[in-house]
């Protein structure tokens, strides 16, 4: 699958099928400070992603000031 | 995983609330914990007038919908901070979210208005961006809600960003800040109030709201802030976190609950008493405010480009390390953060 990585963006493939917690794991990330986006929605925890999908990782942690 | 609720197919799970949540509960989750602290803490009524500081970021964007979603009469106030393509991608994902929900957006432009930047400040005063920044931003706040008839100054300040705060401020035993540290500032001698409605809120959450709700905000990180310590304290806030979920919202509504009443009094006593800036009018315990004397002395001097004075404090930060930027910066860029002031 296609593995879309944020600041800076990046892409990676990786094998599927493959869970999200387990596709993090695997990445070294902190899955407090992502969230994993398909198309128009996100995608839980326990979802199994596949050979065919395209997702990306976005960051969520900000400098603070708003 | 199926909905907490509705045994829907979920589309998040929130391991803090051991829930997990399809789109409709996760957004009516969002809407009743803002509910609830806009509540709890005495934030503001449906009468009153909010002012929203909009950065184009997810947690200002989320809470401006949010407040329009709950009812209140929110409006927005966006400043453009001359940090080169960063402030234009923010100042357009703004312009576009108020006008596609037909709300009304308040614009400042500091290098029109006001005659500088942020890279230009940062490098005139030989500060971190977030010093005059976080300065410029409260000044503006301050000043258009006075002037605009609002009764409230609303920020995005999520849990992550209040309780990497109260880490700060634990670890240097910050106590005059700890006394100030709160949802809500109240209106003092000229300065409005402000809230944060977003303290229930993780931003893992207020992210997943605007990916939800369809809201297109900017995900790149300020080109400024990259690697401050304010980024720090959150990464290691999550590290515990993933750990061991709901240690943020422990750490910080406990502090709330049972420490931070005793150090009010020590932040009481180190308030000064304010008079008006004679030269702009706001409140301040200095003759000329700090904002007028950040005009002064930056104003007309030659623009320097984000990328200029980014490569300079990669610099210095390589030179220097990054524990050891200037205290008084660090001090704003904290103040910033958590919306507090700091006075000349």
């Amino acid at each position: 699958m296609r593995v879309v990585l944020r600041n800076p963006r990046r892409e990676l493939e990786v094998a599927g099928p493959i869970s999200v917690t387990k596709l993090l794991r695997q990445l070294d990330l902190n899955r407090e400070s992502v969230l994993v986006v398909r198309g128009d929605t996100l995608v839980a925890g326990d979802a199994v992603l596949s050979d065919d999908d395209t997702v990306e990782i976005r960051p969520v942690i900000s400098g603070g000031a708003s | 995983m199926k909905c907490t609720v509705c045994r829907g197919e979920a589309v998040i799970d929130l391991r803090r609330h051991n829930a997990n949540f399809c789109r409709e509960h996760f957004l009516r989750f969002c809407r009743d914990q803002v509910a609830k602290a806009i509540a709890e803490h005495r934030m503001f009524g449906p009468d009153d007038r909010v002012l929203v500081a909009v950065s184009g970021g997810k947690d200002s964007l989320a809470l401006w919908d949010l407040l329009v979603e709950l009812g209140y009469r929110a409006e927005g106030l966006y400043i453009d901070l001359g940090i080169g393509s960063y402030s234009e991608a923010s100042t357009a994902t703004s312009v576009a979210f108020a006008e596609s929900r037909g709300l009304t957006l308040h614009r400042v432009d500091l290098r029109e208005e006001h005659g500088y930047d942020i890279p230009t400040a940062a490098a005139v005063t030989r500060r971190v961006p977030c010093s005059s920044c976080g300065l410029s931003k409260r000044h503006l706040f301050d000043e258009v809600a006075r002037t605009g008839g609002f009764d409230v100054v609303a920020t995005g300040h999520n849990l992550d960003d209040e309780a990497a705060v109260l880490l700060g401020n634990v670890l240097h035993w910050q106590t005059e800040y700890l006394g100030r540290q709160a949802p809500v500032l109240e209106e003092r001698d000229g300065f409005p109030k402000k809230v944060k409605p977003l303290v229930r809120l993780s931003e893992r959450e207020t992210a997943a709201y605007c990916v939800l709700r369809g809201i297109d905000y900017i995900v790149e990180e300020c080109p400024m802030a990259a690697g401050n310590r304010h980024l720090r304290y959150k990464e290691a806030l999550n590290a515990l976190e993933a750990a061991s979920p709901g240690t943020k919202h422990a750490f910080y509504f406990e502090f709330l609950d049972k420490a931070a009443d005793r150090f009010r009094p020590e932040a009481r006593a180190s308030q000064e008493e304010l008079r008006p800036c004679t030269s702009c009018g706001a409140p301040t315990t200095a003759e000329v405010c700090a904002f007028c004397r950040l005009v002064e002395r930056v104003r007309g001097a030659e623009p320097v480009p984000v990328e200029v004075l980014g490569s300079k404090g990669r610099r210095r930060r390589r030179r220097n390390g990054a524990a050891r930027d200037g205290a008084a910066a660090e001090a704003g860029a904290t103040a910033a953060a958590a919306g507090e002031r700091v006075r000349p």
